[in-house]
């Protein structure tokens, strides 16, 4: 086919160029024959367009500049002058030249010095911007598949024009899964009707893996004179089933006013029966968003469903299992460790280490199996937010970042309770109403956000409001009232701050059906106190506060310090170990009261012994482990400590369950039991002792 | 039944690429050579599914041809392809003022054609 087309191209040059030349020589008679000028550019105009098709690029590109002159002196830009017709002789020579010599190209130096003199007739601005014709672009595909809301009116005068509506919908719907409500609004009354008219507009719901462009092209030719309003509306990303809600969409489609939705949303009833008692709104315009709202949701189940395909599903009690196997691994392991070492056997050593890389690569991976992001819980709690702002008539701006931080399953399971009470707190309490932020000169929309990072062996997540802000001086009171602080007291801010967590501690003024009895901080913290966490209370009184949980990775293995008392070993959890001391009589504050001196600062202690009725003379040294609980720091007298251990939790049997102060229990590498403390319990039996003592 | 297309303009090269384009994807072509030729024809009783035209052409040129087209009782609604180069921008406004319903810009390729036939004929 190109060869033919060159062919006729050729021919069809030849009788173009004798003409070309022909209405040249007249011009240069009759310099203002506009006629003439007519002929010569439509020739170069044609030897362009068709050049171009049949493959003669670089003689288009050349018959475009002359063309571009000849363009300014139809307009009347450009006189006809001697030297600009010999000018366009020589440029004719030169177009006949490129139909003999299809290498010849734009460099040629003949061509280079044409082009410079041609240019040089043209005035300064009349050099024409080749840049501004769109044509359709290159279709490009993307990875994920985009949903689009459009909304098309057509031209009224769409139909004389010759084009179809349907046609338009039609390609859109090629390029993906498209769905489309006709809106029917704007049609007259059948005496007003101009049947030439076109009074539909649609709105259509597309899924496409092409991208806008894709779309725009398909509008090209009704763009300027029609409303095409494309918006993105899922892009793949976001996991959560659930979708807009409809009262949302029609707001952000400008067909529902914000205060008439709210207005609405009191009645309590569905918000499409409404919308159309009160007349608010269309039937089409309802459906249009129904469906826009169906439409993402189907999606999103689908990708969850796919998602779910590229994995299997695995009980988790198998897991549980799994990691139960990997816990004995790693205490055979370490007996195989200690045994090789006494044995000093360079060959069983090698071993012995092979099988202990092999151990933590286990370890970790199947570990990293009960890894879940904790993003599903965090999209949770968007929807609380905005259930509760309505409800309490807040403004609030919720924001999260860092969702794709793992954490075990079971722990995430078991935190998703604490943070929706954390939520909730600060909404109630701590952000203010919109009224009561504006006069405080702040905006009068509220921010929480949350984050969820990892540092070190911990999932840290910290909550933050701008709200009111927490106030010591009437936590203290409260704190008073109910004896839970006495007034000689000297506590630091941070100290005060943890007293929210007390159950019946509640400050708020009064209670409301979300929060205020205090009960909420109380779960907060047990559960907290439950994952081996802690929960870190930071606020400034009119700014807002944060509230800071650290979390353990995982339940299943915890780094600890092993240390003996008597013949028993004993773990604590090194999360919470601050360092270990000597406890001498001289640094003992006081025999009877169980305090030591840390570098100025006086540090309760309990002595394990005593807690647990051991038997037997304690040494002359014994050591404190001194650990941080909350804001406070206790320690915990054992006779020897031994050093960190990888634990792996063990329940305790029936046997055991009752006993207060311990976690479980663990296997040592000699085969030998230790018991974990729980040194939260621990801590609030020495207290609940001490009080005794101090009232009997 | 193929659908049939009309396509006007002075050069035979252009002419040539579009019925090879068009006939290969099934259409049927009928060539004019100006706007009077395809006057001329639709007054013979020519009929079409739709037009393609250039716009500088002798004797009638392509806006004129538009109008014409618009005006005429049988075949007003058909779509008005025209083919433009792309320093035509005001002329692709008047053609669209004209009548026209869309544009291909030259040089074009074969796909490009075939797209926009098929996007104003589904």
């Amino acid at each position: 086919m190109r060869g033919m087309l060159r062919d006729t191209f050729r021919e069809e040059a030849q009788e173009i160029l004798a003409e070309f030349e022909g209405s040249l020589l007249e011009l240069e008679d009759s310099p203002g024959d506009r006629d003439a000028i007519g002929r010569v550019f439509r020739a170069l105009h044609t030897i362009k367009g068709a050049g171009g098709l049949a493959g003669f690029d670089e003689m288009a590109g050349f018959a475009h500049e002359v063309e571009t002159v000849y363009e300014a002196v139809r307009a009347g830009q450009v006189e006809v002058s001697a030297s600009l017709i010999s000018l366009s002789l020589a440029a004719g020579d030169q177009l006949q030249r490129h139909l003999q010599d299809e290498e010849l190209t734009l460099d040629d130096p003949q061509a280079v010095a044409l082009i410079a003199a041609l240019r040089r007739h043209l005035p300064s601005s009349g050099i024409a911007d080749l840049s501004d014709g769109r044509s359709l672009q290159p279709v490009v595909r993307q990875e994920h598949a985009v949903t689009y809301r459009i909304r098309f009116r057509p031209p009224a005068d769409l139909f004389q024009r010759g084009l179809n509506p349907v046609g338009l919908l039609r390609e859109l719907a090629s390029l993906g899964s498209c769905r489309s409500v006709a809106q029917i609004d704007g049609i007259p009354s059948l005496d007003q009707l101009d049947p030439l008219k076109c009074y539909l507009y649609w709105d259509i719901i597309l899924t496409t893996g092409h991208d806008i462009n894709a779309i725009r092209d398909i509008f090209l030719f009704v763009e300027g004179e029609s409303q095409v309003d494309i918006e993105r509306i899922d892009d793949a990303v976001d996991h959560d089933g659930d979708y807009k809600r409809l009262g949302e969409i029609l707001v952000e489609r400008g067909d529902l006013k914000l205060a008439d939705l709210r207005q609405l949303l009191d009645e309590k009833k569905r918000l499409g029966d409404l919308l159309l008692q009160q007349g608010l709104i269309s039937g089409a315009k309802l459906e249009s968003a129904l469906l826009e709202q169906q439409s993402v949701q189907d999606l999103r189940r689908q990708r969850e469903a796919q998602d779910s395909a590229s994995s299997i599903r695995v009980r988790s009690d198998r897991l549980d299992k799994l990691v139960d196997l990997i816990g004995e691994l790693v205490t055979v392991q370490a007996r195989l460790t200690q045994t090789s070492q006494e044995r000093e056997d360079s060959t069983l050593l090698s071993i012995a280490e092979e099988v202990e890389r092999l151990t933590w690569d286990l370890r970790d991976q199947v570990l990293g199996i009960r890894m879940l992001p904790i993003g599903a819980t965090f999209s949770r709690l968007r929807r609380l937010v905005r259930d509760l702002c309505d409800e309490l008539g807040k403004e609030v701006d919720f924001t999260f970042e860092g969702a794709d931080t793992e954490l075990d399953k079971t722990v995430i399971e078991r935190l998703s309770d604490p943070l929706i009470h954390l939520v909730r707190n600060a909404l109630d309490h701590g952000i203010e109403s919109p009224n009561l932020r504006q006069s405080a000169g702040k905006n009068p929309r509220g921010s929480i956000h949350l984050a969820a990072r990892q540092a070190g062996p911990q999932v840290e997540i910290t909550i933050t409001d701008d709200g009111a802000g927490l106030d010591p001086d009437k936590i203290k009171k409260r704190a008073l009232e109910l004896g839970l602080i006495t007034p000689q007291a000297e506590l630091s801010a941070k100290e005060i701050y943890t007293l929210v967590f007390h159950s019946g501690l509640s400050t708020a003024d009064e209670v409301t059906n979300i929060s205020g009895r205090g009960v909420g901080m109380d779960v907060v913290r047990q559960a907290v106190l439950a994952l081996r966490a802690t929960v870190d209370v930071d606020s400034q009184l009119g700014r807002g506060t944060t509230i800071t949980i650290r979390l353990p990775l995982t339940l299943a293995i915890i780094d600890g310090l092993l240390v003996r008392i008597a013949g028993d070993f004993y773990v604590l959890p090194l999360s919470c170990v601050e360092e270990c001391i000597e406890l001498r009589a001289a640094t003992q504050a006081s025999q009877d009261r169980h305090l030591v001196h840390i570098r100025g600062e006086i540090v309760p202690y309990i002595r394990l012994r005593e807690q647990f009725a051991v038997v037997g003379k304690a040494p002359e040294v014994e050591q404190v482990v001194i650990t941080r609980n909350e804001a406070s720091r206790i320690g915990f007298v054992v006779d020897e400590v031994i050093g960190s251990h990888q634990t792996v939790i063990k329940p305790l049997g029936n046997y055991c369950r009752g006993v207060k102060g311990l976690a479980g229990a663990t296997i040592l590498g000699n085969g030998t039991v230790a018991l974990i403390l729980d040194t939260a319990t621990l801590i609030g039996l020495a207290d609940e002792a001490e009080k005794k003592s101090l009232a009997s | 039944m193929a659908k049939r297309i009309m396509t006007v303009d002075d050069s035979s090269t252009v002419r040539q690429m579009l019925s090879f384009t068009l006939e290969d994807a099934g259409y049927e072509v009928l060539e004019a050579v100006d706007g009077v030729d395809a006057m001329q024809k639709f007054a013979a009783g020519e009929r079409v599914d739709m037009l393609i035209t250039d716009l500088n052409m002798p004797n009638m040129d392509g806006i004129e041809l538009i109008r014409s087209v618009r005006k005429d009782a049988t075949n007003r609604f058909i779509p008005i392809i025209m083919l433009t180069t792309e320093t035509q921008e005001s002329k692709r406004q008047e053609g669209k003022s004209a009548g026209a319903s869309g544009w291909i810009v030259k040089p074009f390729k074969p796909q490009q054609v075939l797209a926009v036939v098929r996007m104003v004929l589904s």
